[in-house]
Order: structure tokens, then C-alpha cells, then sequence
């Protein structure tokens, strides 16, 4: 584990959620945030509470619904699953994320190669 | 798709914000409890499972911020909250209010007014259907009057019908005097006045009736029945709106004449071509009747085809002139109208001549806002100094700077709306009052309103008003130091000192606006008090005129063969001698006339006669205006006369004598070579006309303007020309008001079908045409006195505050020894300096703009140097005045008490 958590990067927090909720299928905010944390083993810094304004954003949008449910321990809770158009807007960024880390590392992969060339 | 989806959501989620929360509430709740399960399971104990919990949800608030900020319209609910502050602080302190928002209604409501006004006369299309197609086809401006503004009858139909640049085009007799109909009803017939229209008038403005129908050719036929088309506002005064009246016969001039249709409340006949005088009714002209012989005397309209532009009007208003003849009977006078066919568009000749004056008017009130402006920043700089800790203490809180300059312009905005709220209240009233100033020579007057684009300018100056006022001191106080502020306890300090630095940049430019203001009143004032004074050639005051009814004989004939010329010129004087010989015997009354025109109204010639064996040169576009006058015109009108008045016995067939004026009797000695340049005893003719005897010189009449050249003028005797109406002219020593029954009872006495005319005094037609003139100056000067106020107000704030803040230090120096009266004279000098300065920049300001108003002043430079004295001067003295107040407040202060307080 790193000494210091990683800031989340704008937005990034939306694609976790929608792709949290496309693996999972039906989770509350608490769930959700769990999965983050656990997934990421701890490595990024979640306040629980930031989830929230996430999935109010997202079910705007009409990409997730919720629906009042009870959990596995008998507690009342907010239930949000993915909607189809929410699968849509995940497989879009999702492409456009993995477009994006692969011209990451390859920008910083630049440095090193030139490195290891002899001269 | 899903952005508006998010949008709708978000506005949905602002209005049902209660229920939003409590279900946050609740899911965090269930969140927490959920986390403190996990935890004990872990097998923490329930108290460390809680902490746990907690700390990895984090800042509750902060989350429950970030979930309406998402969801909702955060702005929105931002701006709730600085409402009901900004409303609970105005609230708590009503005299700041109150004072705030009367200045702001007295500059927006005035703003308001002129919008309207500028709006309506400049830059509205004129109200009729696609008004940018209309134009006003007359000769470019000449010195002889409506009677070489106007076209004959057959040229009217040659432009028509060689011109293609037209939809159509019409025209209306431009020669209907004031009172021509007289409606009986069986008693006393009523005066009225109505206008005689080509017939397809209607059509081509695109007036619809309210009621009836308009004119149709056959109306205009010769010799078709009397037909006559009524005003709203006659329809509404005279005939009780009857809703019946279309159909009705009345007796009207002696014909029965039947009301075929009412007009719509929107046009208004005069308020677009003849502004401040009433038009009752209008009636068809007989174009191919007697009118045929009657010379110039139609004013056209065009109607252009869509698409074609002015200048192809011009080019083709150009090729048709060689067809237009004065009289077709007449073959030399073809082509006569050679370079005096021009049309130009209908609403720069209703209005284009005011475009100046507007643009004055509009740049006064623009003045008015910046003053009240300035002195509504300097309220807010005030009250911020008093604020100033509140808003220090909100900064140390985590308020940012944006967001501090963001409540305070949200009570700027919110001053400003009801500055705004109760400006239209007053902009409203003094446009109700000015659309109801008949009597002013403005056009289209009568239609002004407060209308959309009033209600859209009155938003935009609101919101920029409060910008304009609001920024300063919000930049000002939010750019504090927090520190210094917290610290600032004892006035003396440095943002103290530097608020009132800029107070008193505020207060100059405020003095230096009011002295441009009243620098333009008083030029304009002063131009309206030479007008006044101008020699008018007549003598207005103690003289009243009235319509004479007089229909000739018809045993007399049409005047036609010298002897029905003869029996109608004889038969009419002997009826006019009888008039003048009653109303002469009547008490109070110094002499009468009777004129067919009377100065400052209608006016017509007759040509240009040339001293007798001279050719008179070529292309002069200069003709004297014609009078046919009785013996006294000239004294009842008070025109001085050199040599002699005409005398009855100047018979039809005698010889033929006229009356010129002097700068018409210079023109003609430069050609003729009369021993002294005396043209008395001389003789005038015009072409192959009859010869003129000149009997006497008149001085030079203002004829078409109280402010403007005067043309020449002619006067032919009654007995010996026809005349086209009768106006008496009585001067009395008595108020004409007083004598106004008798004169009436004395002419009824000849003729019991006179019309109960207005004996309207001869004042009134001068009054008429200084009107505009009059309106423009009074509305300036009312907004330079206004901004006089303002700025009186705006320098005993700043002086008065100085003073508060300085208490200590007087107190000190007082009792140091300084003396009330050297205190005083302190905060006077103080005073003075800032008005100085101020007068010194407004005057040299005026100095620079005042020649734009240069076109509207008369008689006096707009650097007159009286005006700027006068205005310096009265400036310092209401500044010394406003300073006086709190100079005496200064000089009481007791020592011991200022030292002890604080």
C-alpha cells in the first residue's frame, strides 16, 4: 500500500460506479463504495459520502435507476442498477478510458525507451 | 438527450428539495449503520465501529453540498438566499431604502418616458402596414411656402401614371383650414375640421375602418353624394360613439352627408401629418372637379413596390416630370416641375426634423441615470463603512471574495428592480400625460405607451443601473483587507480615508454631470426666451381671431365672367364691411379685420409679380406668400404699415392695389430702379397677369416659423381678390376670453347659421409654434433640475459623512483653540474644493459637446458665456448650501463629548 491515496481524477469516480454496478448488478451506496475500496485495495481516497452526489448525477442522466430495498442484514436501503442506457454510456467510456491509458503509457513509456537505446 | 433530461431533473429536484433531502438523509443514515454492522462483525467494539464509520464517510455536510450541487440549481439557490438576506437588511434600515429607491424610480421612470417617446417618433416604423414603403414625395425645401410643397391635380395624375416604382400613390388637399365643416344638428351648427383625401388614401396606407367602410373611386366621383368618414375621437366626443352611426345622414356644411365609416382609434390624421392640430373627419376630394383649376395644391404619399429603393424612386420620380403639368389646359406650364419632384421616406418627414432634439433629450436622461447612479454608489459606500466589519467577519467565516461581491450586487439588483417597479409608475404617468398634450406640435404624440420594448429598456437599464452602482463599492469592500478591517475600530484610519477618496471622486463627477445638464437647459432656455422676443411683424398678445362663415350667393355665378366676378367680390365686402362695422362697435374692441390666412398657419402664392419693364430672373424658387385682407387686417394684427391700408372703395374693377413687405419690397428694388427704393406708387405685375398698384409696405411677418426665415408676403384686397375663407382678426383691450360671447352674438346677428367657432387668441397660434420648442426646453430643464438635486444630495452625504468621521479631530482641534466659525469655514472650503473641481470639469466638458446641440439653439452660442456664468455660479451656491449643514453641525461640536465618545 502507497503512503499516500490517490486523488480520484474528475469523473473517474462516475465510470467506477456505472462499471461497479454493470458487474454487480443491483448494489446499495454503501455496497457500491465497499466494491471501490475493496477493488482498488485502498488505494484511492473515497470519502463514502462523495458516492452520493455521483449517483444522483447518474441516475439523471437515466443511466442508473434506484429503488428502496432491504439488505442482507434487514436494513433499509437504496438499490441502483445499471440502466441500458447507462450500459450504452459505460461501453462508450469505457473505450474512450482504455484509448486514453494506452496514449498514457505510451507517452510515458517515451523517456525510458530512448533511455535503454544505446548510443 | 440526456443533458435536457438532466436539466428538466435538476429543475425538478429545486422544487422538491425537502423531499430530496430527507431521502439523502435517510440513505446516509442506512449507509452508517450498514458500515457500523461491518465493523462489529470485524469485531470492533460498537463505539469504535461508529468512529470507523463516520471517518470513512466523511464530512456529512460536505456530502449532502456535493449531492445538491449535483441534483440540483445550486445558483438558483444562492440567489434565494441573498434575496431574503438583501430584503431583511433594506428592511432593517427603511430611511437608506427609501432614499435609494426614490432617486433610482426619479431616473429610471424619466428614462422610461423618453425611451418612449424617442421610441415612438424615432425609432418605430410610422404605425401603418410595412411603413418603410411609404414615402412623401415634395419638392426640396423653398422659400414659398405649402404652395410650391404641394402638386396640381393634373400633375398628381401624370406622376401616378408615369412612375413604376409605385404600389400607388395618393394624396391629400393640403389648403383645409381649421373649422371647415359645420355640423348642425338644427341649432347652432358646430365647427369641426376635416380633410379632403384622394380616395384611394386609405388604401394606400393600409388603414382599415373600425367600423364602415373607407372611400371608394366612386365616393370621390364629381358630383357623387356627400360622403364623410369620422375620427375615433369625434366619433367618441361629438356623437357618443354611437354604435349605429355608420349610415346616419347629418347636416354638414349645408349637404345632407352620410357617415360611412368610423376610423380606428390608431390613426389619427393629424398626430402624423399635421402634429397638434385636430382633425375631425375626413372627406373625399373631388380630384376631377373644380380642385382641377385650383393650382398646387395636393401633397403626395407613395407607396413603393416591395424591393424598390429610394433612390430608384428617386431616378424614377426624375424621368417623370417632364410629363407632369401644372395645368394640362396649359401647355407651357409642362415640365415645371423640373427637379421639385423628390421623395424622400414618410417618416423622415414626420419626424426626421427631430432627430436632433431627440437624440438631446434621450443623452439628458442617460445623464439623469449616471447622477443618480453615482449617488446611489455613494449611498453604498456609506452604508459599506458601516458594513465593512460585517463583511470582514463573513470573509474570516470561508465566504470568498465572488461570493461577497455576489450578495452585494444581488442587492443592488434588488434596489434597482424596485427603482425599476416604481419608475414605471412614474415613467407611465408622464407618458400618459405627454400622449395627452393635444396641443403640442410633436407627431404621433397620441400614440405614445408603455409598451413591450418600453418594458425591455426599462429591464436593461435596471440591471445595468445596478451593475453601474453596485460594483464599486462591492469591489471595494471585498477587496478589504481583513485584517485592517477587523482592526479598523476609530474612523481616521486608512480605509476610512480611502473610501472617502473615492466618495469624493464620485461627488465631482456627479457636480460635473449636473453642470453639462444644466449647461444644455440653460442654452436651450435661453434660445426659448429669444424666440420669445423675436419681432414676429404682428403682435400677438390682446388680439383673437374667429372663423367667419360666409357662403356667396349662387344667383352670383362661379366667378368665372367679369361680371359674376364682380358680383361676388362686391357682394362679399358689403357683408364683411357689415361684420367689421359691429364687431368695431362693439365695447372693448381697438380694431378688426379679416384675413383668409392667418400667420403661422397655412400659407399659399400666387406666383412671383416683377416690377413693371423688369424680366425677373431665371429658376428663382422664391415666391411671396399670398393674403387676401380687408381694410384694418394690418392694425387688428398689429403689423405696422407704411403708406395706406387698403380702403373699401378699392374697387373690383378699380385699379388693383396690393401690399407688400419690406424684405420683399428690398428684393424687388435691387431689379427695379424706383427713386429711393420706395416701392409705394410703383407697379408690380406677374407675366401677362393684371398690373398692381403698390400702396403701402408692411413690416416682415413670421409666417411659417416664430425661429426660422421670414419669406416675403403679399396682400391683395378683399375687394378685389377672392379670398379662400375668413378669419377675423379682433384686437381688443379687454382679455379676448371676455369678448369671446359678444363677438359671437354680433356675427350670428348677420348670419344665424354662424358657426359657434372658437375665438381662439392669436397668442395660441404663436404658443403652437414654439410648442415643440417649449417641450424639448422644459423636459431638459427638468431633468437638469433634477440632477441639480441629485448632486446637492450626493455632496451633503459625502460632507456630511466626512464630517461624522472627522468628529474626533474637530473635537481635538477645538479644543486646541480653533473657533466654530474657522470650523465651519473649513467644511465649507472643503465643500467648495469638491464643487470646483466638478463645475470646472462640466463646463469644460460642455465646452467640448454643447456644439452638438448647436442645431437646436436659437440665437445664442453654445459657448455663451452668460449661460455658463450663470450656471457656475448657481452650481457653487447649491454646493456651499448643501455644505452648509453639516459645516453648522461641525462647528457644534462639543469637545469634551467628541473626545469622550469612541
Amino acid at each position: 500500500m502507497s503512503p499516500e491515496k490517490l486523488d480520484l481524477l474528475q469523473g473517474t469516480l462516475d465510470l467506477m460506479v456505472l462499471q461497479t454496478l454493470a458487474a454487480m448488478g443491483s448494489l446499495h451506496g454503501y455496497g457500491i463504495a465497499r466494491r471501490i475500496e475493496q477493488v482498488s485495495a485502498d488505494e484511492v481516497l473515497l470519502n463514502q459520502g462523495t458516492i452520493y452526489a455521483s449517483l444522483v448525477r447518474l441516475e439523471q442522466r437515466g443511466w442508473i435507476a434506484s429503488t428502496w430495498g432491504v439488505s442482507g442484514n434487514n436494513r433499509k436501503a437504496k438499490f441502483y442498477s445499471i440502466t441500458r442506457a447507462g450500459r450504452r454510456q459505460l461501453a462508450a467510456d469505457a473505450r474512450y478510458w482504455e484509448r486514453l491509458t494506452g496514449v498514457m503509457d505510451r507517452v510515458m513509456a517515451m523517456g525510458k525507451a530512448e533511455g535503454e537505446e544505446p548510443a | 438527450m440526456s443533458r435536457l433530461r438532466r436539466m428538466a431533473a435538476r429543475v425538478r429536484a429545486f422544487f422538491t428539495k425537502r423531499a430530496l433531502d430527507a431521502d439523502l438523509e435517510a440513505e446516509i443514515a442506512a449507509h452508517i449503520d450498514m458500515a457500523v454492522d461491518e465493523y462489529v462483525e470485524r469485531g470492533m467494539s460498537l463505539a469504535e465501529a461508529r468512529r470507523q464509520a463516520l471517518l470513512h464517510f466523511g464530512g456529512r455536510d460536505q456530502a449532502k453540498f456535493h449531492h445538491r450541487e449535483a441534483r440540483g440549481l445550486m445558483n438558483l439557490d444562492i440567489l434565494l438566499q441573498d434575496l431574503k438576506y438583501t430584503i431583511r437588511t433594506l428592511r432593517r434600515d427603511p430611511g437608506f431604502t427609501a432614499v435609494a429607491v426614490l432617486i433610482l424610480a426619479l431616473a429610471i421612470g424619466a428614462n422610461i418616458a423618453v425611451f418612449s417617446v424617442v421610441d415612438t417618433l424615432m425609432l418605430r416604423p410610422l404605425p401603418f402596414p410595412a411603413a418603410q414603403q411609404l414615402t412623401w414625395i415634395a419638392p426640396p425645401p423653398s422659400k414659398c411656402g405649402e404652395s410650391c410643397a404641394t402638386y396640381s391635380t393634373d400633375a398628381y395624375d401624370e406622376f401616378r401614371m408615369y412612375t413604376r416604382s409605385y404600389q400607388d400613390v395618393t394624396g391629400y388637399f393640403a389648403f383645409s383650414g381649421p373649422g371647415n365643416l359645420s355640423l348642425s344638428f338644427g341649432g347652432a351648427p358646430i365647427p369641426a375640421t376635416s380633410i379632403d383625401v384622394i380616395a384611394n388614401f386609405f388604401n394606400v396606407l393600409g388603414v382599415k375602418p373600425a367600423m364602415g367602410r373607407l372611400f371608394t373611386a366612386d365616393d370621390a366621383r364629381h358630383g357623387a353624394p356627400p360622403v364623410i368618414v369620422l375620427s375615433d375621437a369625434w366619433w367618441r366626443t361629438q356623437f357618443n360613439a354611437d354604435p349605429n352611426i355608420v349610415g346616419k345622414t347629418f347636416d354638414i356644411n349645408d349637404q345632407q352627408t352620410t357617415v360611412i365609416g368610423v376610423l380606428p382609434r390608431s390613426f389619427d390624421f393629424g398626430a402624423v401629418f399635421s402634429p397638434g392640430a385636430r382633425v375631425d373627419a375626413i372627406t373625399p376630394l373631388d380630384l376631377y372637379g373644380p380642385p382641377r383649376d385650383w393650382g398646387n395644391i395636393i401633397t403626395m404619399i407613395g407607396r413603393l413596390k416591395p424591393g424598390v429603393t429610394l433612390a430608384q424612386a428617386r431616378e424614377d420620380a426624375v424621368q417623370a416630370t417632364p410629363h407632369m403639368c401644372w395645368n394640362n389646359k396649359q401647355p407651357g406650364s409642362c415640365g415645371s416641375y423640373k427637379d421639385g419632384v423628390v421623395p424622400t421616406a414618410l417618416k423622415d418627414h414626420v419626424s426626421g426634423r427631430l432627430h436632433r432634439a431627440l437624440v438631446v433629450l434621450w443623452c439628458a436622461v442617460g445623464m439623469i441615470l449616471l447622477i443618480a447612479c453615482v449617488n446611489l454608489s455613494n449611498l453604498l459606500l456609506a452604508r459599506a463603512a458601516a458594513r465593512s466589519k460585517e463583511f470582514a467577519m463573513r470573509g474570516a467565516l470561508g465566504a470568498g471574495r465572488a461570493r461577497i461581491v455576489r450578495q452585494l450586487l444581488t442587492e443592488s439588483l434588488v434596489l434597482s428592480a424596485a427603482g425599476a417597479a416604481v419608475g414605471l409608475v412614474l415613467g407611465g404617468s408622464l407618458v400618459y400625460w405627454l400622449a395627452h398634450q393635444g396641443a403640442v406640435a410633436l407627431p404621433l404624440l397620441n400614440s405614445l405607451q408603455i409598451d413591450g420594448s418600453a418594458l425591455v429598456w426599462t429591464l436593461l437599464i435596471a440591471v445595468f443601473a445596478a451593475v453601474l452602482f453596485g460594483l464599486v463599492p462591492g469591489l471595494r469592500m471585498a477587496a478589504g483587507n481583513l485584517h485592517e478591517t477587523l482592526k479598523d475600530s476609530g474612523p481616521g484610519s486608512g480605509q476610512s480615508r480611502k473610501h472617502e477618496r473615492v466618495r469624493s471622486i464620485l461627488v465631482i463627477s456627479e457636480v460635473a454631470l449636473a453642470c453639462m445638464l444644466l449647461v444644455g437647459a440653460g442654452l436651450l432656455l435661453r434660445s426659448f426666451m429669444h424666440v420669445l422676443d423675436v419681432d414676429l411683424g404682428f403682435e400677438p398678445a390682446r388680439a383673437a381671431s374667429m372663423n367667419v362663415d360666409y357662403v356667396p350667393l349662387p344667383s352670383d355665378g362661379n366667378g368665372n365672367s367679369a361680371a359674376s366676378r364682380k358680383a361676388l367680390l362686391d357682394h362679399r365686402a358689403v357683408y364683411m364691411q357689415q361684420v367689421l362695422d359691429r364687431i368695431r362697435a362693439l365695447p372693448g374692441v381697438e380694431a378688426a379685420g379679416i384675413t383668409d390666412y392667418l400667420p403661422l398657419g397655412q400659407n399659399r402664392s400666387w406666383g412671383l409679380p416683377f416690377p413693371k419693364g423688369v424680366k425677373p430672373p431665371e429658376n428663382l424658387h422664391v415666391q411671396p406668400l399670398v393674403y387676401v385682407v380687408t381694410p384694418g387686417y394690418l392694425r387688428a394684427m398689429g403689423t405696422p404699415l407704411r403708406g395706406r391700408d387698403f380702403s373699401w372703395s378699392d374697387a373690383p374693377d378699380g385699379q388693383q392695389v396690393v401690399i407688400i413687405d419690406r424684405s420683399y419690397a428690398r428684393f424687388l428694388a435691387q431689379y427695379a430702379h424706383w427713386p429711393n427704393n420706395d416701392p409705394i406708387g410703383q407697379t408690380i405685375v406677374d407675366g401677362n397677369g393684371p398690373e398692381f398698384h403698390i400702396i403701402g409696405v408692411a413690416d416682415n411677418v413670421h409666417e411659417e416659423s416664430t425661429d426660422g426665415e421670414t419669406g416675403w408676403q403679399i396682400y391683395y384686397a378683399s375687394t378685389q381678390q377672392f379670398a379662400t375663407g375668413a378669419d377675423l382678426v379682433v384686437r381688443t383691450q379687454l382679455p379676448p376670453a371676455a369678448l369671446a360671447g359678444s363677438v359671437l352674438s354680433a356675427l350670428r346677428a348677420i348670419n344665424p347659421k354662424q358657426t359657434a367657432a372658437e375665438f381662439k387668441p392669436i397668442q395660441s397660434l404663436v404658443d403652437h409654434a414654439n410648442s415643440p420648442r417649449q417641450f424639448f426646453m422644459l423636459l431638459v430643464a427638468s431633468f437638469a433640475t433634477l440632477g441639480l438635486l441629485l448632486a446637492a444630495l450626493g455632496i451633503y452625504g459625502v460632507i456630511s459623512y466626512s464630517v461624522t468621521r472627522q468628529t474626533q479631530e474637530i473635537g481635538i482641534r477645538m479644543a486646541l483653540g480653533a473657533t466654530a466659525s474657522i470650523v465651519e469655514q473649513q467644511v465649507l472650503m472643503g465643500t467648495l474644493r469638491l464643487a470646483v473641481i466638478g463645475v470646472a470639469l462640466g463646463a469644460a466638458a460642455s465646452l467640448i459637446t454643447a456644439r452638438l446641440i448647436a442645431s437646436l439653439l436659437f440665437d445664442t452660442s453654445p459657448w455663451d458665456p452668460l449661460t455658463y456664468g450663470a450656471i457656475s455660479v448657481t452650481l457653487l451656491l447649491v454646493a456651499i448650501f448643501s455644505g452648509y449643514l453639516p459645516a453648522r453641525r461641525a462647528a457644534r461640536i462639543d469637545p469634551m463629548v467628541a473626545l469622550r465618545a469612541n
